[in-house]
């Protein structure tokens, strides 16, 4: 008698349409617009030494006659330059396609890095339990606790310190940057993970598996794993987003990428320094660039999470 | 007291529009509630009796709306009644009580409070005056000790004690309509009757019409004057309880009345009607019910029958439209 | 009631003591502090005889009972960068870094707060729509750009506002304030605002999906049926029911606030804590970088336990406790 029927309820169809048509008809245009974007962006990024009209780390062919000249509709400006030349004569155009490129592979690093180290943790947690899955668990809810900005920086910081004079800032900076942003995201991943886990471990095919004397990492990874792509991809795909904006931020504070091969955080940085002087396109343009690459990746995101509609942890 | 029933619903349509198209929730219904009256709904979930409800006192969530007919109160149309007129009727005329005891009273203020609120919304009272009421309230619909209790917050109060508590929030600017959805469902088989029977004690003191809507037959046999059977938003038949209850017409009627158990008649077994009910979106031509009726013939599955008034009740059913003819 | 803030002081104590353990282990293991305080000519001698006054040849449970007790009285060595205890730079940084903070904190409630609201009661209206669209690029944005955005509009372009440090400064003998002054008020105006967007956005799009949560529930059908008015079932019924869920994240955000100050400051010039903790990592000072991870937990800590006192006095059912019949 207490099952509660609620087909005939207003709620339910009041519910409907504030996810599935809203989106449907608000976002999908929107979400077709920044899928083209992301593609574009990642092809340029990807082909940079085709798509840019100069190479902006080939010193040779920098002269300081070009340096500072404006965007290409301006006064006293050059053609060959469409956003106009940094303070070094860089074309800013061919620099944010350097720079995305430098951007999104540090992006795409770093989540690899988290997905795999979050789902390993995960799986152990879940599937181990007991005293590893709560060392896990209580470092992953410390972890929450604190802004992933402030985990990269006392990673970052942490790291140089120990391996400070061995590599050169250049060498090293990209592992860096890649190990810090990776160690403050794993936590999604592996809560996310192990819940999962834990539902699958107890389903009879599991099991049987372990019945049949199958190795416990091989269990695992055929048959757990494949139950949590949904969600890892919606985690991962946000998690790009965030990634190149803490990125961007980390080398904007000047602990990140150095300006010898910037990306797009350190472009913005380095134009920083010109926005008084009257030279706003070289801050403001790797500002735009990055802007727009982090909202069509997270619009691409929260689509992906309607659509799949993961329970995420 | 005048000819004019209390309540009159006439061609009431609900209409919900939604990506596949548009839904028709209540499709055409009509019914009147005199004063003092009990009238049951009964039917099985989404046969629209709970948005017939909600049309009535004017809460059809948006995008869902009234599409075409008529809610008259006292002779009055209100389903044309702006915000704020609309708000005064609610309570003041037509109380409500909702299915859920346990979430129907907001957890952050205590019954007094809930209740002395209502009260001085509605009725010019003091709130010394009001919580007076409030008491005199509780007591009626049987809280025992409520004079101390009435502080409490609803989460310390049994799912049962909390229904009385929503009835008297329903009762408490004396509306002369309350209408009931499905105010047991979700109780203890124990405490069902004794809600039931709160009501309708309260009800009939104070001389309120009661549209109680269920999906429990046994219940409206013991507590209403007259039955209305809704299937996929339409009533497929109205009349007095014992008429429709012994000498049901339409089929569907007769499948429910199957699917109760008597004592009197002797059966070994309770007859099920076949199938369920169609979908909002595919609901078949002709009458909703054909493709479960054991008596469908052609006519059935073309046009679609309106109700055929003989004395006090009415049936939506070609079958009784040939009795009537013969 | 008793035993669930018996718990919440445990978990506390446990998320400090964690804390604590990567400070020390930061601050002992990263680099040596010895090579830190001394100059490149000082002998091995008198090397070890430091190392034996700092306690560093001592067992390391013994170092970390020690590293705790010190910074429980505040203590937390000597910045490398500065010369001068931690905690007395700390101190020197704290207050401009809690005003914009603080300052931050209202202004994302006093916005996010009605625009959520208005969002979910008004979900078909333009000024909702555009509200949401807002809430969308403020996510995207990074801060450390809206930041530049700000800069060049109002101190570039228009020329208006300062685009960095605080103004003018009144000492009031324990707390240095840019409030009290005009010039202080206008420095603090575009770096609050940088730092409070991000969490009015979130603050706006939790409210909105509590109260649309919230506005679907039987208790405010109910309280329409009985035909209450509508400012009351608004406000007085649905907003406060809200306002648990809010208040736990409004609590951990206004707590990471504190902690996104790094790029506020370093943006703006502004003089506190995070400015101080990025030259810090900028120059590996690992005193000042435990130093501040221990305050910050500190302070995290302390809001989520004004949060759970916030829910007892909201909430009843934590308050009085499941008394069922």
């Amino acid at each position: 008698m207490s099952v509660v029927e609620q087909s005939d309820r207003p709620g339910f169809i009041a519910r409907m349409r504030d996810t599935d048509i809203w989106y449907s008809f608000v976002r999908n245009r929107i979400v077709m617009l920044a899928a083209f974007i992301t593609i574009v962006i990642f092809l340029g990024a990807l082909f940079a030494p085709l798509v840019a009209p100069h190479n902006p780390f080939d010193l040779a062919s920098l002269s300081l006659m070009d340096s500072l000249v404006p965007p290409a509709w301006m006064e006293e400006s050059d053609p060959r330059y469409l956003l106009g030349t940094d303070d070094q004569g860089r074309d800013i155009l061919s620099a944010i396609i350097y720079g995305a490129r430098i951007s999104l592979a540090v992006g795409f690093a770093s989540v690899a890095f988290a997905a795999v180290l979050g789902i390993s943790l995960g799986l152990l947690a879940g599937y181990l339990g007991g005293r590893t899955d709560a060392i896990i668990m209580r470092i992953a809810d410390v972890q929450l606790t604190f802004p992933s900005i402030l985990i990269a920086l006392l990673i970052d910081g942490s790291v140089r310190g120990i391996f400070g004079g061995q590599f050169s800032r250049e060498d090293s900076a990209f592992y860096v940057l890649v190990l810090s942003i990776g160690l403050s995201f794993w936590v999604q991943y592996a809560r996310t993970v192990r819940s999962s886990t834990l539902v699958e471990k107890n389903k009879e095919y599991v099991q049987a598996a372990r019945l049949i004397g199958l190795h416990p990492i091989k269990i695992m990874l055929r048959h757990v794993l494949p139950n949590v792509t949904g969600p890892v991809l919606v985690i991962a795909t946000i998690n790009l987003a965030l990634a190149i904006i803490t990125e961007a931020t980390l080398s904007f504070l000047g602990v990140g990428i150095p300006s010898t091969q910037p990306s797009l955080g350190t472009l913005i940085r380095i134009g920083n320094d010109f926005l008084f002087s009257g030279e706003w396109w070289i801050t403001i343009f790797p500002g735009i660039a990055l802007a727009v690459l982090a909202l069509a990746i997270n619009l691409l995101g929260d689509w992906l999470r309607d659509v799949l509609n993961p329970r995420l942890r | 007291m005048t000819d004019t029933p209390l309540l009159s619903v006439r061609d009431l349509v609900v209409q919900f529009p939604t990506r596949k198209g548009v839904l028709t929730a209540v499709d055409g219904v009509s019914f009147d509630i005199k004063r003092g009256e009990v009238l049951g709904v009964v039917g099985e979930s989404g046969a629209g009796k709970s948005m017939t409800g909600a049309a009535i006192i004017g809460l059809i969530e948006p995008p869902g709306r009234i599409a075409s007919g008529q809610v008259l109160l006292d002779g009055e149309r209100i389903d044309n009644l702006s915000v704020s007129q609309m708000r005064r009727v609610r309570g003041k005329k037509v109380g409500m009580v909702f299915q859920d005891p346990l979430t129907s009273l907001n957890p952050l203020y205590t019954v007094a409070q809930q209740l002395v609120e209502t009260v001085r919304t509605h009725l010019p009272l003091s709130e010394k005056q009001a919580r007076e009421h409030a008491l005199a309230l509780l007591d009626e619909v049987g809280i025992p000790a409520a004079k101390r209790r009435m502080d409490d917050y609803p989460h310390q109060f049994s799912g049962g004690m909390r229904q009385r508590v929503v009835i008297a929030l329903a009762l408490a600017a004396e509306p002369e309509l309350v209408i009931a959805d499905e105010p047991t469902t979700a109780l203890d088989v124990s405490v069902q009757a004794q809600i039931i029977d709160v009501l309708k004690r309260l009800c009939s003191e104070r001389g309120a019409a009661v549209m109680l809507i269920t999906h429990d037959m046994g219940v409206i046999a013991e507590t209403a004057d007259r039955v209305a059977v809704m299937y996929a938003g339409r009533v497929a038949e109205i009349g007095p309880v014992r008429d429709v209850v012994q000498h049901a017409k339409h089929p569907y009627t007769q499948g429910l009345m199957g699917s109760i158990p008597t004592l009197a008649h002797d059966s070994d077994r309770l007859v099920q009607i076949h199938g369920s009910m169609p979908r909002l979106t595919d609901i078949p031509p002709g009458c909703a019910f054909n493709p479960r009726c054991a008596h469908a013939f052609d006519r059935c599955r073309q046009d679609r029958p309106s109700p055929i008034q003989t004395g006090e009740r009415a049936v939506a059913c070609w079958l009784a439209d040939q009795e009537v003819g013969q | 009631m008793l035993a669930f803030t018996i718990r919440r002081l445990i978990q506390s104590i446990g998320v400090m003591l964690v804390v604590s353990l990567i400070a020390f282990v930061m601050f002992r293991f990263v680099g040596d502090p010895v090579d830190q305080m001394v100059g490149l000519e000082t002998t091995i001698e008198e090397r070890e005889i430091l190392r034996e006054q700092l306690g560093l040849n001592d067992a390391t449970p013994v170092q970390f009972l020690r590293f705790v007790g010190n910074a429980i009285q505040g203590d937390f060595g000597v910045s490398y960068q500065f010369k001068r205890p931690v905690a007395t730079i700390l101190g020197e940084r704290m207050p401009a870094t809690l005003e914009l903070a603080f300052v931050s904190a209202i202004l994302a409630l006093v916005a996010g707060i009605p625009m959520g609201v208005y969002t979910a009661l008004r979900r078909e209206s333009v000024l909702s729509k555009l509200f949401l669209m807002i809430s969308l690029i403020g996510v995207s944005l990074p801060t450390f750009l809206i930041g530049i955005l700000f800069i060049f509009l109002f101190a570039v372009v228009f020329q208006i506002l300062p685009s960095f440090g605080r103004g003018e400064i009144v000492d009031l003998g324990w707390w240095r304030t840019g409030l009290l002054t005009s010039s202080g008020l206008k420095a603090l105006i575009l770096p609050s605002i940088t730092l409070a967007l991000f969490q009015m956005t979130l603050i706006m799009r939790l409210v909105r999906s509590e109260m649309l949560e919230v506005l679907r529930t039987d208790y405010i059908k109910f309280c329409q049926a009985r035909g209450l008015r509508s400012r009351s079932v608004n406000f007085g019924h649905a907003l406060k029911n809200t306002l648990v869920p809010v208040i736990t994240i409004a609590g951990l955000q206004i707590g990471s606030l504190i902690a996104f100050a790094i790029i506020t400051e370093t943006v703006f010039q502004w003089p506190g804590m995070g400015l101080l903790f990025l030259q810090a990592v900028q120059n590996v000072d690992i005193p000042i970088m435990a130093a501040y991870l221990l305050l910050i937990a500190f302070l995290f800590v302390m809001i989520n336990m004004a949060v759970d006192m916030l829910y007892v006095v909201v909430d009843p059912r934590i308050r009085i406790g499941g008394g069922e019949e």
